[in-house]
């Protein structure tokens, strides 16, 4: 019975370093941008699917084509922002996610006319069966080696926003866009740089998440809702808040699904929500 | 901004209004069947429109409410066994009566993030009513043959029936809408559409008129609910709850047809049924058309087609403001102000 438990606590605890891979991009758009993009799941999975076409006509690790894809998936976000979203800034919430929104309908869409609804799976060769035995309970080393990449990535991008000098430049028009504005910080030249860095993580959650799970062209918008629901139970602006709130939703998925499938789904909305009551602010918010 | 003009435009809408009102005498079963149809998307764009185009809530979660409405028609009917025509109002107040409680937890949150919460509450309720015993389970259930009979004994006369309760759905909201939009509190939320903070400066309470308008959408939404589960003749949780029926395609309504406006939401509602008879033979290209359609509708022309006629100098044919009376400084533009930047709102 408590090798059960412990054996859900680690497991959850490991998926949810999947789920603050989704999460990152997320943060950093809300944190820097304040715009939820309505399409950061489809466009995970949208990597997703470049990643199986590439690798399928190569026929390399999908990790090798992802560490060459990363200056693109940099690139891809840059011109999202520089081209599409940058003209609905400072018109208000509502024209930037409509777009965004019209963004993610057009991603599953035409994911669904190009690739067709089956379920896919990517290969990441013999790492994905290797497991470490840790007194009672078994440990996968793939799940072990995306929870520490999470962990890696996020201190990297703290490591990014608090030690760099574009770090400093980002922040700076994060707290205050007519200000940075004054002295040359221009959020027409920032803000692309922010979103080619949340493309970044994008591919990196997409390569993980496509070895990892099944995945069609439907599942961003559920993929979308754990990121916002880790990132608001963490606390706005706190990266290691969003891996924590990763954490806790998968731990709590994880119990759910001991029910059932929609348990699984149920939980998780189950313990944002009252986390949402009690502490809106959020785990380890920012003041 | 001429007379004549405003006077054809009414006059096209009484009579088109006056057709509806005919229709039974007028139209074959098939196009009752889609005009009932209509009349509910009609209701839905109205009410999305309500909130994100004046109260400044952008639900993509108005599926949720749909799904209760219907489920609740459905749990009145056929395992409680009341008469149909106590379990409409009741499916209404169902929805209401579950609507306080959501929004308490979800208006925790504000702008983007109520979005994103609406969908979860959306998604929650979905999930609750695949558990529902007597409902199911995940595959929903068809109604009793005894509920449907109760709106006719032969086929002619139910479809006559549905067609006659959504449209007169759609009439109700719409009215009821547009007195709303006429009162104190729609002055009130006009001006928080033009400039939230302006608004909120010269005392437009922004919280009880949010509260007032999301608790106002609920019954409507429900009351479509009932009507999509007697279209489809069943309930079953990825039916009722649909996100691509009740909600995308309705934004989608809205934006191109004109958000913050009465007539958006219909001429969208007109335009998006005319286009569904063309493309409906190219699956998915259809929705992904109308992504990009809206997205540039968004960048070039954030009010929709209403909002160009607007500029060009078409008057409102139906003015949810008040004319200014004799004395009243001239204004340039159109019966709003199309000028006015747009809210900023932070955070």
């Amino acid at each position: 019975m408590v090798e059960t438990i412990l054996n859900l606590i680690v497991q959850g605890v490991l998926i949810g370093g999947l789920y603050a891979l989704f999460a990152l991009g997320l943060s950093l758009s809300l944190g820097v941008m304040r715009f939820v993009n309505i399409a950061h799941g489809d466009m995970i999975v949208l990597f997703s699917f470049v990643l199986l076409s590439l690798t399928g006509v190569l026929g390399w690790s999908p990790f090798l084509v992802a560490l060459i894809l990363l200056p693109v998936a940099f690139g891809l976000g840059w011109l999202l922002q520089r081209f599409l979203l940058q003209r609905t800034v400072g018109k208000g919430i509502l024209p930037i996610l409509l777009v965004t929104f019209g963004l993610s309908i057009i991603i599953q869409n035409g994911l669904l006319e190009a690739y067709g609804p089956n379920t896919r799976k990517l290969s990441g060769g013999a790492i994905e069966l290797a497991a470490l035995r840790l007194g009672p309970i078994d440990v996968g080393v793939y799940p072990l080696l995306v929870f520490l990449l999470a962990v890696a990535l996020i201190a990297g991008l703290d490591a990014f926003l608090y030690r760099t000098a574009i770090g400093a430049r980002i922040r700076a028009v994060a707290d205050d866009p007519a200000a940075a504005d004054l002295i040359g910080l221009t959020s027409a030249r920032i803000y692309p740089v922010a979103m080619g860095v949340v493309g970044i993580t994008m591919l990196v959650a997409a390569s993980c998440m496509s070895v990892w799970t099944n995945f069609d062209p439907s599942i961003g918008p559920s993929r979308l809702l754990a990121a916002f629901e880790a990132v608001v139970l963490g606390g706005l602006g706190s990266l290691w808040g969003t891996l924590i709130g990763g954490v806790i939703i998968g731990v709590a998925q994880n119990f759910g699904s001991q029910i059932d499938a929609s348990w699984q789904i149920l939980a998780q909305h189950l313990v944002f929500l009252v986390a949402l009551v009690f502490r809106p602010q959020g785990l380890f918010a920012r003041s | 901004m001429s007379t004549p003009m405003l006077l054809g435009a009414r006059a096209i809408l009484a009579a088109g209004v006056l057709a509806c009102l005919a229709g039974p005498w007028l139209f074959d079963a098939n196009s009752l069947t889609v005009l009932t149809e209509f009349f509910i998307v009609v209701t839905l764009a109205l009410m999305w429109n309500l909130l994100a185009g004046y109260a400044d809530i952008i639900s993509v979660g108005q599926q949720g409410f749909v799904g209760v409405g219907a489920y609740a028609f459905f749990g009145f009917t056929a395992l409680l066994h009341m008469s149909v025509w106590a379990a409409v109002p009741l499916a209404a107040l169902t929805t209401l009566l579950i609507a306080v409680p959501v929004m308490a937890v979800i208006f925790r949150l504000r702008t983007a993030y109520l979005a994103v919460g609406t969908w979860v509450a959306a998604d929650v309720l979905m999930l609750i009513a695949g558990k529902l015993p007597g409902f199911g389970g995940g595959s929903g259930t068809s109604l009793p043959i005894p509920v449907v009979k109760q709106f006719g004994a032969r086929l002619g006369d139910r479809i006559d029936m549905f067609y006659a309760l959504s449209l007169g759905l759609a009439l109700i909201a719409f009215l009821a809408t547009w007195a709303l939009l006429r009162s104190r509190i729609g002055l009130g939320l006009t001006a928080m559409r033009d400039n939230e903070e302006a608004a909120g400066s010269s005392g437009v309470d922004l919280v009880r008129t949010r509260i007032l308008c999301f608790l106002w959408t609920a019954p409507f939404l429900g009351l479509a609910g009932v009507m999509t589960a007697l279209e489809k003749l069943r309930v079953a949780p990825t039916a009722s709850f649909n996100i691509t029926d009740w909600t995308i395609d309705i934004i989608f309504i809205v934006v191109i047809g004109g958000i913050g406006s009465l007539e958006g939401p219909i001429l969208g509602a007109i335009l998006f049924f005319l286009l569904r008879q063309w493309l409906a033979d190219f699956g998915a290209w259809y929705l992904i058309l109308l992504g990009v359609i809206s997205i540039g509708v968004i960048l070039f022309e954030p009010k929709g087609l209403w909002g160009a006629c607007r500029r060009w100098g078409f008057p409102d044919i139906l003015p949810a403001g008040h004319a200014p009376g004799p004395g009243a400084p001239e204004r340039v533009a159109g019966p709003d102000a199309q000028e006015a930047p747009a809210a900023r709102t932070v955070g």
